[in-house]
């Protein structure tokens, strides 16, 4: 399945130019407020027809100088940031709404139990709380039947813990769901927890596309995500559960030291590793707290605007991004090429679910 | 409260016409009030203006172009009269078309804010689940939009049954063809010693008119609670 999307829109000032293509599994549109995300979706959606646009998905064609497939034709599911549920039917009514209209009622039991909804649905939307509503919202839309799920922006009008609430929803759905996903979103959070790949859009262009590891582990993307949120998303596998609750997990260069790890032993787990909580050491560092070091190779040095530089790592294969001063880099003499030590300061280090087991509120060892 | 055989009649004549004139005009209301909600055209602002004149234009005004245009020799009335059969000018059912145009501007009124009040986002996210445009009116905003229909059909009812100058003008005041209640009472109050049937008449007025909106209320409170679930 390949969804294929290029098209130019003027709205008033602002004027949107992308094209990019999005594979199987989840795509993010990630850009701040203003980038264009929603109109993207949008326009692929057929609620907007853009000024000029070729939109395709699998071969059939949305979008172009001839035709324009009306929404209703595309289907491709939506779940919008207000969930939208009909006001005026049960949560059952809402899920069903699509059958109206030819969708086979494909897996309903199913969706409905990997969703935790089957004691909503005699229920009204006015009674539902917002995390419900939006589990309803994804079921619907699932139950079209889509090519295509489209979700724009769908915590970001939940607090902390109703979006704690859905997030494993949304891991069982990614690894449970054969349909692609195009997910928008400006939490660098949930783009490193759950998507394949990313296109990064800064006013109304794509500055950045690729596989998601490749993209976050970019030193030229550090200014895009912000320097607070970059840094590397790693594989690594969950090698044992120690009595002090300290777990060990493997990545390509070694062992790192995890507190509050709930993946089973042996689970494939994603770690975000923030870029301004990377140490690097030319040597190998002893007696620091830090217990969690890694031989590295200096791949490439990005200087910022400021007085900082974003250093990508080569970590036996894997890639890790550090964020140091400009002046560091000159004393220290770093260079691509040369062999240093990074310190992982382990409150860094993010853990999200590749497969498997859902990890939340994991934290990692002091 | 005893109504005389004229009276009755009146009375009778008076709820056919409102009944009659409520059920022509309520599904026109509703497809003018979503042209001039959701519809881009051009003529939006003229068929706006059309659809309000004979709110502000004077009754007797209104009455009169409609004998011009629907009489028995004015152009429409007699395309009416040679295609269908249809006689509108002093008949009962001349009275229908006059409460239809009076009550027309409030009954689109009610339903246009009905619609405008519809988040024209859940008519998107009916678009996305496979709803072509005609389904999303009828499962969504026709739904939505139900108290808003019931208030103009309440209010264009009692239009009707209160119609004066537009339907004496058209119609006039023929007792048993087109003597609705208002025009009764109006008959009555010009002869000496017709006071008595007036009053009950004009009682009789008051009862239709407040149970037409308490049944209004009712109905639309119930349809609301229903919406906003419980």
């Amino acid at each position: 399945m390949t969804l294929s999307v290029a098209l130019q829109h003027n709205q008033g000032a602002f004027c949107l130019d992308v094209a990019f293509d999005a594979g199987p599994g989840v795509t993010a549109l990630f850009g701040r407020s203003g980038a264009g995300k929603t109109t993207i979706v949008n326009a692929v959606a057929g609620l907007l027809r853009p000024d000029t646009a070729h939109i395709t998905l699998d071969g059939v064609t949305f979008n172009d100088t001839a035709t324009f497939l009306p929404a209703h034709k595309r289907r491709v599911g939506y779940v919008f940031q207000d969930a939208r549920l009909f006001p005026h039917l049960t949560v059952a009514q809402n899920l069903d709404y699509a059958l109206r209209f030819g969708a086979r009622p494909r897996g309903r039991d199913r969706i409905i139990e990997m969703l935790g909804i089957g004691d909503l649905l005699a229920r009204r939307p006015a009674t539902l709380s917002g995390g419900e509503k939006q589990r309803v919202a994804l079921g619907r839309a699932l139950l079209a039947d889509p090519r295509l799920l489209l979700m724009d922006e769908p915590l970001a009008a939940l607090d902390g813990p109703r979006k704690a609430e859905i997030l494993p929803y949304l891991d069982r759905l990614k690894t449970e769901s054969a349909v692609p996903i195009l997910y928008v979103s400006h939490a660098v959070e949930e783009v490193a927890r759950l998507a394949d790949h990313m296109v990064l859009l800064t006013d109304g262009k794509v500055v950045r596309h690729g596989p998601l590891m490749d993209v976050m582990a970019d030193p030229a993307a550090v200014p895009l995500l912000g320097v607070r949120e970059a840094g590397a998303v790693l594989r690594a596998t969950v090698e044992a559960h120690g009595d002090d609750g300290l777990s060990t997990l493997r990545v390509a260069a070694g062992p790192l030291q995890l507190m509050g790890v709930e993946a089973p032993v042996g689970a494939e787990i994603r770690l975000r590793v923030l870029a301004q909580d990377v140490l690097l050491s030319l040597e190998h560092p002893t007696g620091l707290s830090a217990q969690n070091i890694l031989p590295v190779t200096i791949l490439a040095i990005k200087s910022g605007d400021g007085p900082g530089a974003a250093i990508a790592l080569d970590a036996a294969g894997d890639t890790l991004l550090a964020r140091v001063t400009s002046r560091a880099v000159a004393s220290m003499d770093l260079a691509p090429g040369k062999s240093v030590f990074a310190v992982i300061k382990a409150t860094s280090i993010a853990q999200t679910a590749i497969s498997g087991g859902v990890i939340s509120g994991a934290k990692p060892a002091p | 409260m005893m109504l005389d055989a004229a009276g009755w009649e009146a009375l009778r004549l008076s709820l056919l016409v409102g009944v009659t004139a409520t059920a022509f005009a309520l599904p026109l209301a509703i497809w003018v009030a979503w042209l001039l909600a959701r519809g881009e055209f051009w003529g939006k602002a003229a068929l706006n203006a059309l659809v309000h004149l004979p709110l502000v234009l004077p009754p007797v005004v209104t009455g009169y172009l409609l004998l011009i245009a629907f009489g028995r020799t004015g152009p429409i009335g007699i395309f009416l009269e040679e295609t269908i059969g249809l006689v509108l000018a002093f008949r009962w059912t001349g009275a229908v078309l006059a409460s239809i145009v009076m009550g027309f501007p409030l009954m689109v009124r009610a339903i246009r804010l009905a619609i405008e009040a519809v988040d024209p986002k859940l008519e998107q996210a009916a678009r996305t689940l496979g709803a072509p445009g005609h389904a999303v009116f009828r499962t969504v905003t026709l739904p939505l939009i139900l108290p808003g229909i019931l208030a103009g059909g309440v209010m264009g009812f009692a239009k009707a049954i209160g119609e004066f100058g537009a339907t004496i003008t058209f119609v006039a005041n023929i007792p048993g063809e087109t003597q609705t209640l208002p025009s009764a009472i109006y008959a009555l109050l010009q002869v000496p010693g017709g006071e008595d049937t007036a009053i009950s008449l004009v009682i009789w007025a008051c009862i239709l008119a407040l149970s037409a909106v308490v049944l209004s209320e009712w109905l639309a409170r119930r349809v609301a609670a229903r919406i906003a679930g419980a």
